[in-house]
C-alpha cells in the first residue's frame, strides 16, 4: 500500500527518532557511570539494570556496561537516583563544555 | 497465576524512539514505554489531545512504532469502538486496541464516551495516565487533581475538592478488569496488562504519573515521589477482577508490613501541596489510616 | 423494482445496498426510523455490518472516524441538535479526509426546542469541509446515498446527504429500489490508501505545524496550511468527479440528470426561484400556476450545495431578470446563506456580461411553519413584479 499520496493530504506521520530534536542539548547535568560500582559490570553477568528500566527516554542500553546515549539523554537524573549502588553520578554539563574547549 | 516479570525478563523490544518532546524526567514516558511492551507490536492505539500527543511527535514524525489514531478530546473510547468494529468486520481478531488518555481526557471530558464503550462491552484496554491535572494546557485542575493541590487555576487556595474516584466509576460498569498502577512500579503495570489482555469487554487502567513541572519536584526524584504515594497508603495499587477487589504489588506488601510511611513525606516532596497545613495533613492521615484499618481487618478475616 | 416506502426507509435501503461495514447512531427525531431500520437489517442478518448504538452523536462520528481510518465504509445519520453536537467531529472527519457518509434529516435547532423541519442544522455545517447534497424526493434520497459513497471514496471527502424531516423522512412515496448487482457494479468495495494496521504503523492526525517539515525519509512534508489547502482544492475538483459519478450512475441505472442543479421550466423563464430540497418541488406547483397567468417563471433545485457549483448555477441563470431564493435557514445577522452564495456566483461569472439578475431572498418554513403553496405563488408573483422592500423577507410570519 503506497502511502505517499495519502500523506500529501493528511497528517500521516511515520516513526523515527528525535522528533524533539537532539534532546541531549536539554541536559544541565550529565550522567556518568562508574563501572567499578555497577552491579552487572562487577559480576560480569546480567543483573540489576534498574537504570535501564526507569530511564524515561530509553537512552540506557541493557548491556554490560550499560551505555548512555548522550545525543538524547535529557539528564533527568532518575538513573542516578535509582541506582542501588550509586554507580551513576550527575555531573554539571559545564565541566564538559570546558573539556570540549580544551 | 502468571509468573511475575522481572527487569531481566522484561522484553527488550522498544516501541518508542528516543528524543521525544516529553519533559525531562516525565513519568508518563516511563509508563508508556513499559505499557507498550506489554501491549505488544500487534496493537492499534488511540490518543486524545494531552501530553501524550506531544510525546507522540509532531507531523510528519511519530515517536511511537505502533499505529495510532489521534482523536478529539472527548471521543477516545468511542474511537476505540470504531476501530474494534472495523477489525471485527475485517475478521481480524488478533489485534489489540488500546486507548491512552490523560486524567482530564478520562475523568472529565471523555467520561461519557468511556462509560458508553464500557457499558457496550467493547473489547479494548483503556489506560488513563493520571498526572492529576491538565498538564498539556499548563497545569489546570482536573477531576482527579487531589485536594489541596495548587494548579494554574487553583492558584492560591489549592483544589478545594476531593479527587474523583474513576476506577470505582469504571468498576461500577461491571468490567472484567480494573486496575490501578503507578509509573514508579512499571513491572506491575506490565504484568497487569498481560493478565487482562484476554479478558472480555473493556479493561480499565488508572496509572499514577509523577510529573515534575506539574507537581513541583526535581525530575530526578520522580520514582521516589511515585513510590511515596504508594508507601504512604495515599494511592493504592489494586486490581478488581470480575468484581473481586485485591490489593497488589507494593500495596499488598503494605498490608503484610502493617506500616505506612507518614503521608506528610509525600506532600512535602512536592511544591504543589505547599499550602496544606499540618492540620489538613493530619486530617488526610486520619482518612488514610481509616482506609487501611479496613484493609487490615479484611486481611485478618481471610 | 418499484416500492412504496418513507424517506428514511429509502435512505436505509441505500445504505444496505452500499454494504456499509460500520454504522453508528444515536436516536434523534426525525432520523430515528432510518437508523432503527438499519439495526433491524443487521440483527436479522440481512446486512453484514457492525451496528454500534453509541451514547451520543459526538461518539457516533468518533466511531465513523475511527472505522473509516481503519478501512471501513462507515455511515451515520442525525438531525438538528445531534448534528450540532457532532460539530467538532465533523470538522475532524473532513480534515482527516475520511469518506464517511451521513444522512442529515433536516430539522430546526434549539433553542427553543422544535422537532419540525427546516434546514438550519445542515446549513450551519456548511463550512466544515464536507460535501453537502440535498434531496427533493425519495428516489433522490436512495440514489444520492449510493452516489455519495462512490464520490466520497473517490475524493476522500465526507458527504452529508440532506433531506427534509417529516416532509420526506416520514412520507410514503413510490421509488425504484436499485438491484444489488447493479449497486455492486457501481460501487466497488472501499479500498483506502491507508488503513490503520500494525504491519504499517502510522500516526494519524498528529499535531501539524504552521510550516513544512522534513519527514523520516528526508523529504519535505506539508504543514497544516498545505493540508487544508488541499482539502479546499480537492473539494473544488470534486465537482467534476460528481459529474463523473452522475454519468456512471446513469449508465448503470438508466436515470439521472444534471449533477448539480435541477431546473424546471427555466429555459424560457425570466425569473427563477431557487432553493434546496423538497421546497423546490412544491415551488413547481406555483410555477405551473403562474405560467397559466403568462408569468415566465421557473424553479431550480440545487442538489449540491458544497462544493458550490457556482459556474453551473450562474450559467443556468444567465440572462434572467431575477432570481428568487427561498430558504429554510439563514445566516443570522445577514441573510440566507444560499442567497449570499448565489449573489457571489452571479457576480463572479456574470458581472462581465453587463447584466446581473436581481436576487431576492425569502425565508420560509422556519421550525416547521407551514409553507402554503398559495403563499409561495403569491410571493413569486410579487417578486416578478417589483423588488421587495426588505431582505430577507419572511413568508408566513404572523407578526
Ligand atoms: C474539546 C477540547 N477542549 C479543550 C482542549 C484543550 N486541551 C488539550 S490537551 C488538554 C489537557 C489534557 O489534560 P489531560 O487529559 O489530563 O492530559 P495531560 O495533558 O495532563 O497529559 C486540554 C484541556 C481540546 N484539545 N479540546
Ligand atoms: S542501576 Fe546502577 S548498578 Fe544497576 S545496572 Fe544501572 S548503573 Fe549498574
Ligand atoms: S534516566 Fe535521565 S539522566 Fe539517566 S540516562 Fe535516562 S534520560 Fe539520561
Ligand atoms: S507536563 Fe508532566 S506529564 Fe506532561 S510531558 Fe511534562 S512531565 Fe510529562
Ligand atoms: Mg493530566
Amino acid at each position: 500500500m503506497g502511502t505517499r499520496n495519502y500523506r500529501r493530504k493528511t497528517s500521516h506521520s511515520e516513526h523515527g527518532p528525535g522528533d524533539g530534536g537532539r534532546t541531549g542539548s536539554w541536559r544541565v547535568e550529565r550522567p556518568i557511570l562508574d563501572k567499578s560500582l555497577c552491579i552487572p559490570c562487577k559480576r560480569n553477568k546480567e543483573a540489576c539494570f534498574i537504570c535501564w528500566l526507569f530511564c524515561p527516554d530509553i537512552v540506557i542500553s541493557r548491556t554490560i556496561p550499560p551505555k548512555i546515549d548522550l545525543e538524547y539523554c535529557k539528564g533527568c537524573g532518575i538513573c542516578a537516583e535509582e541506582c542501588p549502588t550509586k554507580a551513576i553520578t550527575m555531573v554539571d554539563e559545564a565541566e564538559f563544555s570546558k573539556e570540549d574547549k580544551e | 497465576m502468571q509468573a511475575k516479570t522481572t527487569i531481566l525478563s522484561l522484553p527488550t523490544e522498544e516501541f518508542v524512539h528516543p528524543g521525544t518532546r516529553a519533559c525531562t524526567g516525565c513519568g508518563l514516558a516511563i509508563a508508556y514505554r513499559v505499557g507498550l511492551k506489554a501491549l505488544g507490536k500487534n496493537t492499534i492505539l488511540v490518543v486524545p489531545p494531552s501530553c501524550l500527543t506531544v510525546l507522540q511527535g509532531l507531523f510528519p514524525v511519530a515517536s511511537t512504532k505502533l499505529p495510532c489514531l489521534n482523536v478529539t478530546f472527548a471521543s477516545t473510547a468511542a474511537a476505540a469502538t470504531g476501530i474494534l468494529a472495523t477489525l471485527k468486520s475485517q475478521g481480524k481478531t488478533n489485534i489489540q486496541v488500546a486507548a491512552w488518555a490523560g486524567d482530564g481526557g478520562t475523568s472529565d471530558i471523555g467520561l461519557q464516551a468511556l462509560s458508553g464503550a464500557a457499558e457496550r462491552g467493547d473489547n479494548f484496554i483503556y489506560l488513563c495516565y493520571d498526572n492529576e491535572g491538565y498538564m498539556n494546557t499548563g497545569v489546570q485542575r482536573s477531576g482527579t487533581t487531589p485536594l489541596g493541590a495548587i494548579t494554574a487555576n487553583t492558584p492560591f487556595k489549592g483544589k478545594l475538592q476531593q479527587k474523583k474516584d474513576v476506577p470505582a466509576i469504571m468498576a461500577a460498569h461491571h468490567l472484567s478488569y480494573v486496575a490501578t498502577c503507578s509509573a514508579a512500579y512499571p513491572l506491575d503495570l506490565y504484568d497487569k496488562i498481560i493478565r487482562c489482555k484476554d479478558m472480555p469487554g473493556a479493561k480499565y487502567f488508572h496509572i499514577h504519573i509523577p510529573c515534575p513541572p506539574g507537581w513541583g519536584y526535581d525530575p530526578r526524584y520522580g520514582i521516589k515521589v511515585g513510590r511515596l504515594a504508594v508507601e504512604t497508603g495515599y494511592y493504592d495499587l489494586y486490581e478488581i477482577v470480575n468484581g473481586e477487589f485485591k490489593l497488589t504489588a507494593a500495596s499488598e506488601k503494605l498490608v503484610e508490613k502493617r506500616k505506612l510511611v507518614p503521608v506528610r513525606e509525600y506532600f512535602r516532596a512536592q511544591s504543589r501541596f505547599k499550602i496544606l497545613t499540618d492540620e489538613q495533613i493530619a486530617d488526610i492521615q486520619n482518612q488514610i489510616d481509616a482506609k487501611w484499618a479496613a484493609y487490615y481487618k479484611k486481611d485478618e478475616q481471610q | 423494482m418499484h416500492i412504496i416506502e418513507d424517506g428514511n426507509a429509502a435512505a436505509a435501503l441505500g445504505v444496505k445496498l452500499c454494504r456499509a461495514n460500520v454504522i453508528a447512531a444515536y436516536p434523534i427525531t426525525p432520523q430515528t426510523p432510518l437508523t432503527e431500520k438499519l439495526s433491524e437489517y443487521v440483527e436479522l442478518g440481512e446486512m453484514k455490518a457492525e451496528y454500534i448504538p453509541v451514547e451520543s452523536e459526538h461518539s457516533a462520528m468518533a466511531v465513523c472516524i475511527a472505522a473509516s481510518s481503519t478501512g471501513a465504509r462507515a455511515f451515520t445519520a442525525t438531525s438538528a441538535n445531534g448534528l450540532l453536537y457532532m460539530h467538532e467531529q465533523i470538522q475532524w472527519a473532513a480534515g482527516a479526509r475520511l469518506p464517511i457518509v451521513m444522512c442529515v434529516v433536516n430539522r430546526a435547532v434549539g433553542a427553543p426546542w422544535n422537532v419540525w423541519n427546516d434546514q438550519q442544522d445542515s446549513i450551519s455545517q456548511r463550512d466544515t469541509g464536507w460535501i453537502q447534497m440535498y434531496c427533493a424526493d425519495h428516489q433522490q434520497i436512495i440514489d444520492s446515498v449510493i452516489k455519495a459513497f462512490w464520490l466520497a471514496e473517490k475524493v476522500s471527502i465526507p458527504i452529508m446527504v440532506c433531506y427534509d424531516g417529516y416532509l420526506l423522512s416520514h412520507t410514503f412515496m413510490p421509488f425504484d429500489l436499485p438491484d444489488q448487482e447493479k449497486v455492486d457494479a457501481f460501487l466497488p468495495p472501499f479500498k483506502p490508501e491507508y488503513a490503520l494496521n500494525p504491519d504499517e504503523p502510522a500516526s494519524l492526525n498528529t499535531v501539524t505545524l504552521p510550516d513544512v517539515r522534513i519527514d523520516v525519509h528526508g523529504e519535505l512534508a506539508h504543514g497544516y496550511m498545505e493540508i487544508r489547502y488541499l482539502l479546499q482544492e480537492e473539494l473544488r475538483t470534486s465537482l467534476a468527479v460528481a459529474a463523473a459519478a452522475e454519468k456512471r450512475f446513469a449508465e448503470i441505472f438508466g436515470r439521472g440528470g444534471d449533477p448539480y442543479i435541477e431546473p424546471y421550466r427555466c429555459d424560457d423563464a425570466d425569473y427563477v426561484a431557487v432553493g434546496l430540497g423538497s421546497l423546490t418541488y412544491q415551488l413547481r406547483v406555483s410555477v405551473d400556476a403562474l405560467r397559466k397567468e403568462d408569468i415566465k417563471v421557473g424553479v431550480m433545485g440545487i442538489r449540491f450545495y458544497r462544493p458550490f457549483p457556482d459556474e453551473a448555477i450562474a450559467n443556468a441563470l444567465k440572462g434572467k431578470k431575477g432570481v428568487i431564493v427561498f430558504e429554510k435557514a439563514l445566516s443570522y445577522g445577514y441573510e440566507g446563506a444560499l442567497a449570499s452564495d448565489l449573489k457571489s456566483a452571479l457576480y463572479e461569472h456574470l458581472a462581465g456580461t453587463g447584466h446581473l439578475p436581481l436576487v431576492q431572498n425569502f425565508i420560509a418554513g422556519i421550525g416547521g411553519r407551514e409553507i402554503r403553496t398559495d403563499d409561495l405563488t403569491q410571493t413569486l408573483r410579487a417578486a416578478t413584479q417589483s423588488r421587495i422592500a426588505k431582505e430577507p423577507t419572511w413568508i408566513g410570519l404572523k407578526l
